[in-house]
């Protein structure tokens, strides 16, 4: 970027000057993200429970782990995070998609648009939890009296007994807060497409439809994928929302995994069990992160240095 | 485009009225008496009272839950945004080796599961006697906090001209003088986006605030809420009171910010 040449002396100067700047962030960083996780692998390999301090902490190697994959709570929940991770995420990406191309289209009401997708995303999660929990909640919700009035239902579901019931709410809940953030994302994709593309299309004769097919989606692929990161990767991390809405519950038909970790350290105080189960969630996001970057890293390093 | 079809805006009132209709339903029962909240629910007001909020305040003391996230997300952030646009101003202006590398492992940072370091944080901080404390909630919220800043403010520090401080240097300015006289003014709308979306997420933070508090105390607003319980039924009224509470800084500032919000988010995601 850079053009003008410089001395060696100058450059040591500024590297210096650079990691001075650099450092007080990064020992932050260091200290409180890299230190602890390199802990947690540490302590997975542990025997560890609080409730249980006479029996110390020893070496156990990956006792935890055999433990773990032997556990059908474990696979349960892994099932559970999956399960919302792609309903949840798919449903954003389609609604987010539409949305952003009517936003694109859309020449008045910008700002009123704007202040309506970006407060569901704004507020905390365990708010918008309790918003939902609370149009689902009992016999008489405002969902069921919604239902029933429209004749859509005979009679009302308790939502949040029901094993499958509950999960609707579940994923109405996030797609409501997080769809914005897509159609923000895939928005901003869109306005960098070039209009004479589609100029050109239409000159050639290409339908809507071809239009679509042929210009916008591939020019879109590099947002679309940043998005479905972004997503996926916090669907996998999903608590807050699922803590508030259903408690993991009825049992744990809706358990995700970070609650059955944060069960197993916090409620039963199993910290070493507990470790193994924080190192797979970790695992899982990084290779999903891996993938991603993989695929992406083709797509947007591909004009860039 | 010419093509005035009708379905952009059918889409767009549809698109504002599901956003909106959950917060005017539980805006409308937090002003419902308790009695009536499952009875016949009614989509207009009526026999509307300050009961709820005012129970909130004397039975829940919930000033303090407020003044609690107040405090530890606004001390999160001036953390943040002090250190953080030191880092980023050497990683978005500076030439030097591992650049790249750092950035990269800096943004990978900010892309933990929080959930994978709740156990030796929870160790740590009980070692330190910090659990329930409010350097107990900031230290942790900096695993998450400080990445962010990082990451956008190098977004923000990278659209400016390059000759910016090289101008300066050239006057004689050396380059800790040229980044605070030159770059930090000019760079101070990106830096205040920065600060906002660092306090947003801190104030929402859920997880952490969940696993190293005891006790009302020292409870974040999102935890309190999370766990009210009334004596025989979920008190429902002052849930959503509290919700609507809760909500309200966040929403004035993203009303206020809007426009800037938005190229914060896409800066750092879409051009990134």
């Amino acid at each position: 970027m850079r053009g003008a040449e410089r001395q060696p002396g100058i450059e040591q100067q500024e590297a210096r000057i650079a990691w001075t700047l650099v450092l007080p962030a990064l020992l932050t960083i260091l200290l409180v993200a890299l230190f602890p996780l390199l802990w947690t692998a540490w302590e997975s390999l542990h025997l560890h429970d609080l409730r249980m301090p006479w029996l110390g902490r020893p070496f156990i190697g990956l006792q935890n782990y055999g433990e773990a994959l032997s556990d059908p709570r474990f696979w349960g929940s892994l099932g559970h995070t999956a399960f919302f991770a792609v309903t949840s995420v798919g449903l954003e990406l389609i609604i987010g998609l539409a949305l952003a191309l009517a936003l694109n289209r859309a020449f008045r009401g910008r700002g009123l648009v704007r202040a309506a997708v970006l407060i569901p995303w704004a507020i905390p999660t365990v708010v918008s939890a309790l918003l939902w929990r609370f149009m689902f909640e009992g016999q008489s919700g405002i969902v069921n009296a919604l239902l029933v009035d429209l004749g859509v239902l005979r009679e009302p579901i308790v939502w949040l007994i029901d094993p499958v019931a509950a999960w609707v709410p579940v994923v109405l809940a996030d797609v409501w807060k997080h769809t914005p953030f897509v159609a923000l994302l895939l928005l901003a994709g869109l306005q960098n497409i070039d209009t004479s593309l589609y100029e050109a299309a239409r000159i050639d004769g290409a339908s809507a439809w071809r239009q679509f097919r042929h210009v916008t989606l591939p020019l879109l692929r590099p947002a679309i994928l940043v998005a479905l990161i972004f997503r996926t990767m916090d669907a996998f991390r999903v608590f807050d929302l699922i803590y508030a809405l259903t408690g993991g519950g009825p049992g744990t038909s809706t358990e995700p995994i970070a609650l059955y970790t944060f069960n197993a350290l916090l409620q039963n105080l199993q910290f070493g069990y507990g470790s193994a189960l924080s190192v797979i969630v970790f695992l899982i996001t990084f290779c999903l992160a891996l993938v991603y970057i993989k695929i992406l890293g083709a797509d947007l390093t591909g004009g860039r240095r | 485009m010419k093509l005035r079809s009708p379905w952009p805006a059918v889409v767009l009132a549809l698109l504002v009225g599901a956003s909106a209709f959950p917060f005017y339903w539980a805006i409308l029962a937090s002003f419902t008496p308790e009695a009536r909240l499952f009875r016949d629910p009614s989509l207009l007001p009526s026999g509307l009272v300050l009961d709820h909020y005012r129970a909130l305040f004397t039975e829940r003391s919930f000033w303090l839950p407020i003044r609690n996230s107040l405090i530890v997300a606004g001390t999160t952030t001036i953390f943040c945004v002090t250190l953080g646009a030191l880092c980023a101003y050497a990683l978005a202006r500076l030439e030097f080796k591992g650049k790249t590398l750092l950035l990269g492992s800096i943004l990978a940072v900010g892309m933990f599961p929080q959930i994978s370091v709740v156990s030796p944080l929870y160790l740590m901080l009980r070692e330190l006697r910090l659990i329930n404390t409010y350097p107990g909630l900031v230290l942790p919220y900096l695993t998450f906090a400080m990445p962010l800043t990082v990451w956008l403010l190098v977004g923000f520090f990278r659209q400016l001209p390059g000759e910016l401080e090289e101008a300066a240097m050239v006057d004689g300015a050396g380059r800790l003088r040229a980044f605070w006289e030159v770059i930090v003014p000019v760079a101070l709308p990106g830096i205040a986006t920065t600060a906002i979306l660092t306090f947003v997420y801190s104030w929402n933070e859920f997880l952490f605030a969940l696993s190293f508090t005891l006790g009302p105390e020292r409870q974040t607003v999102p935890v309190a809420i999370a766990l009210f319980r009334g004596q025989y039924q979920v008190p429902w009224g002052q849930i959503l009171a509290a919700a609507v509470i809760a909500t309200l800084p966040v929403t004035l500032l993203v009303l206020a910010f809007q426009r800037r919000i938005v190229q914060g988010l896409t800066v750092g995601a879409v051009k990134g």
